[in-house]
């Protein structure tokens, strides 16, 4: 993103740069814009959180339904991630290290929720589980309750985090090879010893990066989850889900504290992405020369 | 450990990277395996190693079938071109890798393995390197590690895919030098894949040629040198001048002219005729078979390297003579083949 | 002491990673997939017909297609500028403002509705002069169109931001000697090598847009056939155990989505063929 400068190829940039005025205006323009429409609506967020004065944002947090809401929401995003983990490593190894067919026809089928809207990522499971669902009236009649209870929650939100840690993986262990892991069978160790002792340890800035947009898409889902939790209060609303309750009851201030929860956390998850993009650029190791 | 290799076939979908290929390698020996890029000699390294599979044949060592075991079961060392060193570990862990990984019926406790690691470490000459990175290491340093690893788990068989293939000139010289002074501390059975014969030459006790999944010959360097088997290994090793030739009635003939050398039982109809450059004797015009004009002479040391145009056609070969006769352009010499070989034009 | 099995990797683990993505992908998008399909062909062509065409639904997808379309048309032109600026230019926040660029994308879809709400209505900050003017943005399709384009600002920038910074410096400057002023060089040169970029943003952001839901619903007046968005149709539906109606737009969400970006990766590889990238 850096153009080379020094004062020898100022003669350079200046055939490749627009005049003054004409700068000044895109970049008034780039700035003003993204002022307006990303600043602004995050300034919100905490304005309006505190704008009763700090004692009302803590006691809107800690209001048991508030609670339970950030409770649920770390649970469903701890399991949803755990799973979409295993997963991930377990898929990435199959298709980075080994050669066959239709293997970009898998890759596609992996990334089919990135495409689909959340709604409709809902709207599956109603199909299944709901009342009216292929398997409504089984799971009724069992007393097992999928939809509007935690684990139709998990389950969407599972669908919709699907791809994040195995797209992050895939391409960092086929650039990797297999040599690595070819050394280490004809030195006698086992699959499982060459894949924690060779491949994990190179892929872990990888899984860490996986595992922070997953975690990051699963606390903050809202659509799929919608549909498939029953918005009851204190039991089935995750954080994203309580927010909109709150606003829709007029109270904003509550509203707002947990939504600034839920920002605080899409700025970490910026902060430590920006952090692990280094990492994954500049290979994993310094170079010693 | 002996090594026996039997009709081995290997398939990528149409093309067939080895075709029926039959080898001994003798306990303690070392073996290269020369060829030009597609011969096939990677892959049957790789499959001697357990890393790939043949579609038929068999593979033995010591008389027990080794296609039954997987690679981390043949005790097999593999030194890999790019070196394969484990990045995130270092030196010395990469070394102590396949000592760790031993079940635990077998393996040494930590002295042990420490132990086995500084004496790998010192016969590489690079104890001074174990607590470096392999990011940290030059090109030639990384290969000797490799090596350090691959020797670490007592290996019965020891095998090198193009080991000096990534260095420099100098490194590579010094690193062949380095590994047949190994080899004859060491004496573990080893094979090497190489596409230089220089190399092979210079290091291997027997020299196996291989062109497009096939053995074109076996032998010590200097058989495989003076007495090629075959137009490709005769091409191959050594600089060779190539000329097409007809043979009719025990006559060759050269573009329709018959030159006056002996058939040497060579089957009729098209042919090459393969003469090293230093075995073609210069004389004064009309004292050879061939006759040609000099057109380009370069010399160096005791050779002189002379470009001459044959006469009658547009062939122009490159010669080396001894410098007492001097060459200059635009001489009339004539061409007399000391040594040359006959072989039938394939397609 | 036959032949050796015929196919055998070098690797272990084949068959046991395969097995287990293949079942954790059947489980997880396939048979939830496969319901919906089979959802869908319960219904007859004419009851299919019925749903889709019903006025309200025909509405729905009008206005969610129709914003989505012209708010990453907004994005296009924008985001070229904003990535422009970011690239080529340097000021002060420069990195700063790179960093936000992502906001949209990192930022839950609940957060950033009620956030878009609370700035675009009468009283917001943005809102309340707005209003001054006359224009009313939230509860309006003005405001789902707002919403549509703050959800689509990281798609062309970041599509577009790595293509631009690996632009050939010696291409401008031939232009430049060539005697073409700067807007042409940057008209017919550099613009056109964007192009195939530009066009997967636009794809993308269209993408985005058409399915958002949360950070869409709050600022829309929701009025059936008026500011009524077709995910939010689906949902009360769903809600009515009308499963066979949601199935059906949802379906035509899905097909029409596929088919534009069928569409605009075709109309990229003829723009790459007309404009090779260098």
């Amino acid at each position: 993103m850096n153009l080379p400068q020094s004062s020898l190829s100022s003669a350079r940039d200046d055939l490749r740069t627009e005049p003054r005025a004409i700068r000044l205006v895109i970049i008034a323009i780039a700035v003003i814009f993204l002022t307006v429409f990303v600043v602004l609506p995050l300034v919100v967020v905490f304005a309006q959180a505190f704008s009763r004065g700090i004692g009302a944002y803590f006691s809107a947090l800690s209001d048991p339904e508030a609670r339970a809401a950030i409770k649920l929401t770390l649970g469903v995003a701890a399991i949803s991630v755990g799973l979409n983990l295993a997963f991930g490593l377990v898929a990435a190894w199959a298709i980075a290290k080994f050669d066959f067919r239709g293997k970009t026809f898998l890759i596609s089928l992996i990334d089919l929720p990135f495409s689909v809207s959340p709604v409709i990522s809902g709207l599956v499971f109603v199909l299944l589980f709901g009342a009216q669902g292929y398997w409504g009236p089984w799971l009724q009649s069992h007393n097992v309750h999928v939809l509007f209870a935690m684990p139709g929650i998990v389950l969407a939100t599972i669908f919709v985090t699907f791809p994040f840690v195995a797209r992050a993986l895939i391409p960092l262990m086929q650039e990797q090879g297999t040599q690595e892991e070819e050394a280490a069978i004809s030195l006698g160790a086992s699959g499982l010893q060459t894949f924690f002792r060779v491949t994990l340890p190179n892929i872990k800035w990888g899984v860490l990066y996986g595992v922070l947009l997953c975690n990051a898409r699963a606390m903050g889902e809202f659509g799929a989850v919608s549909v498939v939790s029953g918005h009851i209060r204190g039991e089935t609303n995750t954080m994203p889900l309580l927010v909109e309750i709150l606003y829709n009851e007029y109270q904003f201030v509550s509203s707002f504290a947990v939504a600034s929860l839920l920002a605080m956390l899409a700025l970490i998850t910026l902060v430590a992405k920006t952090i692990l993009e280094r990492h994954l650029d500049e290979g994993q190791f310094p170079r010693g020369d | 450990m002996a090594i026996e290799v039997k009709n081995i076939v290997k398939r990528f979908g149409a093309f067939a990277a080895l075709d029926h290929v039959d080898l001994k390698v003798a306990d303690g020996e070392l073996v290269a395996l020369l060829g030009p890029s597609g011969s096939g000699k990677t892959t049957l390294l790789r499959i001697i190693a357990g890393l790939d599979w043949p579609d038929a044949g068999e593979l033995s060592f010591d008389g027990e079938n080794a296609l039954a075991r997987g690679a981390s079961e043949r005790h097999v060392g593999f030194v890999f071109q790019h070196y394969a060193l484990f990045r995130h570990m270092t030196v010395f862990e990469n070394v102590a890798f396949g000592l760790r990984v031993q079940p635990r019926a077998v393996r040494k406790d930590e002295a042990g393995i420490r132990a086995r690691v500084r004496e790998l470490l010192d016969l590489v000459q690079l104890d001074w390197l174990s607590d470096r990175y392999p990011s940290q290491l030059s090109g030639g340093q990384r290969q000797r590690i490799a090596l350090a690893r691959a020797l670490a788990i007592e290996p019965r068989i020891l095998l090198l895919d193009e080991p000096f293939g990534a260095l420099d000139a100098k490194v590579r010289k010094e690193l062949r030098q380095w590994l047949r002074s190994l080899h004859s501390e060491i004496h573990v059975t080893s094979i090497f894949v190489t596409h230089d014969q220089e190399e092979a030459l210079e290091v291997a006790n027997r020299v196996v040629v291989m062109d497009k999944g096939r053995i074109e010959q076996i032998g010590t360097p200097g058989e495989v040198y003076d007495n090629p088997a075959t137009a490709f290994v005769h091409g191959f090793i050594g600089e060779s001048i190539v000329l097409p030739v007809d043979i009719s009635d025990g006559c060759v003939r050269l573009g329709g002219k018959a030159l006056n050398i002996a058939a040497e039982g060579a089957a009729s109809g098209a042919s090459k005729l393969f003469v090293r450059r230093h075995d073609m004797q210069v004389g004064p015009a009309g004292s050879g078979a061939l006759e040609g004009a000099v057109r380009h002479v370069r010399s160096f040391g005791p050779i002189q390297r002379a470009e001459i145009a044959l006469s009658g056609g547009k062939t122009v070969i490159e010669i080396d003579a001894p410098r007492e006769r001097e060459l200059r352009p635009g001489d009339i010499v004539g061409l007399q083949p000391r040594r040359y070989r006959i072989f039938a034009a394939r397609e | 002491m036959s032949a050796a099995a015929a196919r055998r990797s070098t690797l272990p683990g084949f068959g046991l990673t395969m097995g287990l993505t293949l079942t954790w992908l059947s489980v997880i998008i396939l048979i939830p997939l496969a319901g919906l399909f089979l959802k869908t062909s319960e219904l007859s062509l004419d009851q299919f017909w019925g749903i889709v065409t019903s006025r309200r639904t025909l509405n729905a997808l009008r206005i969610s297609f129709g914003l989505a379309f012209a708010a990453a048309a907004v994005n296009l032109v924008m985001g070229t500028i904003i990535v422009w600026a970011l690239v080529r230019y340097r000021f002060p926040g420069r990195r700063l403002f790179d960093a936000i660029v992502d906001i949209p994308f990192a930022l839950p879809t609940a957060v950033a509705g009620i956030a878009l709400t609370s700035l675009f209505a009468q009283k917001g900050w943005l809102g309340a002069p707005l209003a001054e003017l006359g224009i009313k943005v939230a509860f309006t399709p003005v405001g789902i169109f707002v919403a549509m384009i703050f959800i689509g600002i990281p798609f062309v920038v970041r599509t577009v931001q790595p293509v631009l910074i690996d632009l050939d410096v010696e291409i401008e400057e031939a232009a430049a000697s060539l005697g073409a002023n700067r807007w042409h060089t940057v008209s017919k040169v550099i613009l056109p090598s964007l192009i195939p970029a530009l066009l997967t943003g636009f794809a993308l952001a269209f993408a985005r847009a058409v399915g958002e839901y949360g950070s869409v619903i709050f600022i829309a007046g929701n009025l059936p056939n008026v500011s009524e968005i077709a995910p939010l149709l689906i949902v009360i539906r769903l809600s009515e155990f009308r499963y066979a109606d949601a199935t059906a737009i949802a379906i035509v969400m899905l097909v029409a989505s596929f088919l534009i970006i069928f569409a605009v990766n075709r109309l990229q590889r003829w723009a790459q063929v007309r404009i090779p990238a260098h």
